[in-house]
């Protein structure tokens, strides 16, 4: 009774939310923004792993990314809308609507191929972005502050309500793709992952398995790029840039692909990195982070999620049932 | 209207070779290694530094002003000699065989590395070395006025290009080379020793994204971040081009090179999204490159 | 054009060449509802090729092939299974980092029309029918082995029964018994055979063991050259004078009668 409770996705994933929200009241509050920074990257994350577990990888996710903190923030600026919890939701579905439309160009190509169209995507975005003067050219522009239904936190609590609201998200997010992954479509991804000519010859279509995927990470992207430009307060080119496409990767094979919780351990670990080396060591915290991500690949190349992947994950290897 | 014509020609030209002598390198090592080098925008750019460090060290001695050509060769060697054993057999050989995309990471952190070594040796300030770039002195068509130099730049991609070609399909390491692109396994067996090919190979990259840092030295500030741009501009070459493939090289890099000189000229604003424009087409349309290999069949 | 005879299967005037190989010459199969057939022929004859141009892998140059009267020749191989024709591979596909279980729960999931995304996939019905289908094939004792792990013979089964999830209404096994020990094959065949007594099967497979061939089909198929030199019941074809000479070699074969 007790062990079911314990493997149930709801409660590990609502004992979790809880415990995060409650720190936040004690850690400083330059952490709160870290943390509220790495979930923005970890939802990116998620959604490059869950197009890993159908056997993709994106190298351009800098291009939802984009989109959806170019929506939310150009919301904010011309229609006065500051929600921030809606933001979050229409990035969401703006950007899916775009994965979903692109996706079936995509989904045609496997490996380094899709790798590289979808960073070209990326840099025909930043290409623009950074041509367009109304929205800021490479400058970009400021976002206004956020509401929550209706009401402007003081600025002394405004890092942390956006930093619940962005564990809520996080939370809810992670708990529907537990149940995907879980799912026989989550388990025919990846299968698609080992061997996508014998899936079709199965009689299930690898194609529609990567529109799909492709679409939930163009959602999650958009979605994390509206929650780092809010809590940054402003948006530029450089979210569509190759290299923040390439921290999502770094991200993603971190945290491997078995293990939703990983992915945002693994953004808090590149954030941390990153605060702390550019904190004190300002003119070397890229090969800082270089340094750092040879290292994992070397010792770690199944990603930190291999690590308790019996505690948390769902379809993982010799698991027995 | 003529005199526009030649102009965009020849731009597109000399912007092309550019771009071929920077691509060429990470087309030969993704032939052989399959490694999708992103690191090679980095050794472009210390190729650069150290041209922009040995060049005035050159010119103080009073050696006739012709030999900078040589120094530029020794800066792009000494580079390649430094980085090759470090990176391909202290870190990339341990990833061979493993997933393209990983490896493509694994090249993304040391360039992020060489990024700051660059920082560290040289610091933050610009370096100017224009001199050789006057060697040459300049060239009149008609009203149209050229820098020696650059369209020299024509000729050492037409060097580097069939010499390599020449070295791969005309020599016996050539051919071993040759064999390790087509079966590194059965090559492997017949007892070429691969690391070694491998290790050659990505010497030559090296060498050659070293060489095109040194030859691009005089046209510009050698600055922190000259690096980032080269990454993706080599890439788009070899995208349109085919992975892999010299002569697609030749190609991508004369699509990108007309259509940006034709920007330049015709639609300004384009400029630096054309090349995106052209790799976004390319992917499209013959996702594989112009130049794609064939498949075998898998069951 | 329409094949209106009541063939399930039928292959017509199939050509197909890979540069100057010559995979399939003017072949033209017509297969019968429950037939066992066996297509045998040298490496190179034409089977595999014959097979991979059925399940849609391969489009023949010219020719056209139908399944219960149907135009099935550009179909691709999703479609195709879709309407009922299933195959098994002479190097088995599966899927090496999961379990023998999780591998039928692929093939489980595939045969489904929908599927719920927030249900799991180990439902109570979906183990009991994969324990089921493990039982028909003697692998419970691999259930939940990395199939990586897994010797030659148990991967084959595996493969098959994957293909048989769907309940096809024909089953093309590529040389159900290559790659497999001596001392394995008939254990292997009898298992085979046993778990597909009760379908209403139709069973094309390469084989090159002739003593197989004989024992577990009624119908053979001879291939050379990519051209079909004999088809009709194992004695005649067995001692068909080109199949002597082009396949079974100067060996002595005795039909069984």
């Amino acid at each position: 009774m007790l062990r079911n409770l314990l493997n149930n996705i709801i409660f590990q994933s609502v004992f979790l939310m809880t415990t995060l929200i409650l720190m936040g009241i004690f850690i400083p509050n330059w952490l709160v923004f870290v943390v509220t920074k790495a979930i923005a990257y970890g939802l990116v994350g998620l959604g490059i792993i869950t197009l890993m577990r159908g056997g993709l990888v994106s190298f351009g996710q800098g291009f939802v990314f984009g989109i959806g903190g170019y929506s939310a923030g150009l919301l904010g600026v011309h229609a006065g809308l500051t929600d921030a919890i809606l933001l979050l939701f229409i990035s969401f579905i703006v950007t899916g609507l775009v994965g979903l439309i692109i996706a079936p160009l995509l989904a045609r190509y496997r490996d380094i191929f899709f790798a590289m169209l979808s960073l070209a995507f990326s840099m025909v975005l930043y290409g623009i972005l950074i041509k367009i003067d109304a929205i800021g050219g490479s400058d970009g522009f400021v976002l206004p502050e956020s509401t929550y239904f209706g009401i402007k936190p003081t600025t002394d609590y405004a890092d942390y309500v956006l930093y619940v609201v962005s564990i809520l998200v996080a939370g809810f997010v992670s708990i529907l793709l537990r149940y995907y992954y879980n799912s026989t479509p989550g388990l025919i991804a990846l299968a698609v992952r080992e061997n996508e000519l014998r899936v079709e010859y199965l009689g299930s279509s690898a194609f529609k398995v990567a529109v799909l995927n492709f679409t939930i990470a163009a959602g999650l992207g958009g979605m994390g790029g509206a929650l780092n430009g809010i809590a940054l307060g402003h948006i530029d080119p450089e979210f569509t840039y190759w290299t923040t496409s390439g921290e999502f990767v770094f991200i993603s094979i971190l945290a491997g692909y078995l293990s939703v919780p990983a992915v945002f351990l693994a953004a808090l670990l590149l954030e941390l990195v990153r605060s702390f080396s550019g904190r004190y060591f300002p003119d070397t915290w890229q090969l800082i982070l270089g340094v750092f991500l040879i290292l994992s690949i070397i010792f770690i190349p199944s990603g930190i999620g291999s690590f308790f992947k019996n505690f948390f994950d769902t379809f993982s290897k010799n698991k027995k049932s | 209207m003529i005199d526009e014509i030649l102009t965009i020609i020849l731009d597109g030209a000399i912007y092309a070779s550019w771009l071929f002598i920077v691509a060429l390198g990470l087309t030969f090592v993704f032939g052989v290694l399959k490694i999708l080098n992103i690191a090679h925008g980095g050794i472009y750019a210390l190729g650069a530094y150290s041209t922009a460090t040995l060049a005035p060290i050159f010119y103080s001695l009073g050696m006739p002003e012709q030999f900078v050509v040589l120094t530029m060769l020794i800066s792009a060697l000494a580079v390649a000699i430094v980085i090759t054993p470090i990176m391909e057999r202290g870190i990339l050989r341990r990833f061979y065989g493993q997933d393209e995309v990983l490896i493509v990471l694994v090249t993304y952190a040391i360039y992020l590395v060489l990024e700051d070594v660059q920082k560290l040796i040289w610091g933050m300030n610009s370096l100017y070395v224009s001199e050789p770039r006057e060697l040459l002195g300049a060239l009149e068509f008609g009203s149209l006025y050229y820098v020696g130099y650059d369209l020299a730049l024509i000729g050492l991609a037409i060097f580097c290009g069939l010499t390599l070609w020449f070295v791969l399909n005309k020599t016996q390491s050539g051919k071993i080379v040759l064999a390790v692109i087509n079966n590194p396994e059965i090559s492997g067996c017949m007892g070429v020793n691969i690391n070694k090919v491998y290790l050659a190979a990505f010497f030559v990259g090296a060498f050659l994204a070293a060489l095109s840092g040194s030859f691009t030295a005089p046209l510009i500030s050698v600055q922190v971040g000259i690096s980032v741009a080269v990454v993706i501009e080599s890439f788009a070459v070899v995208i349109i081009g085919g992975l892999g493939s010299i002569p697609g090289a030749v190609i991508g890099a004369l699509i990108i090179g007309m259509a940006r000189a034709a920007c330049v000229h015709k639609l300004p604003e384009a400029e630096i999204f054309i090349m995106y424009f052209c790799m976004a087409g390319m992917l499209i349309f013959k996702p594989k490159g112009l130049f794609e290999g064939v498949q075998a069949r898998k069951i | 054009m329409l094949d209106i005879s009541n063939n399930l299967l039928s292959a017509k005037n199939i050509n197909k060449s890979f540069g100057a190989v010559i995979a399939a010459n003017d072949v033209n199969i017509d297969i019968q509802k429950g037939e066992k057939v066996s297509l045998i022929g040298s490496n190179g004859a034409g089977k595999t090729t014959f097979m991979n141009m059925v399940t849609g892998y391969l489009k023949p140059d010219t020719g056209n092939i139908y399944f219960k009267g149907e135009e099935i020749t550009k179909l691709n191989p999703r479609i195709i299974t879709q309407k009922g024709i299933s195959r098994s591979f002479q190097i088995p596909q599966i899927f090496e980092p999961m379990s023998a279980w999780e591998n039928l729960l692929v093939a489980l999931g595939t045969s489904k029309q929908k599927n719920s995304f927030f249900k799991d996939a180990r439902s109570k019905n979906n183990a009991r029918y994969i324990d089921e289908m493990l039982e028909r094939f003697s692998l419970n004792e691999f259930a939940h082995r990395q199939v990586s792990e897994l010797p030659g013979g148990v991967r084959k089964l595996l493969d098959i029964a994957m293909a048989l999830v769907r309940k096809p209404d024909i089953l093309l096994l590529d040389e159900p018994t290559s790659g497999v020990g001596a001392e394995e094959k008939y254990p292997l065949m009898n298992t085979l055979a046993k778990a597909l007594s009760g379908e209403d099967l139709t069973v094309i497979f390469v084989e090159h063991d002739m003593d197989i061939v004989q024992n577990y089909s009624d119908r053979i198929i001879a291939f050379y050259q990519g051209a079909v030199i004999a088809d009709g019941n194992n004695q005649d074809v067995l001692n068909d004078k080109k199949v002597k000479e082009y396949v079974t070699g100067k060996t002595q074969v005795k039909a069984k009668s």
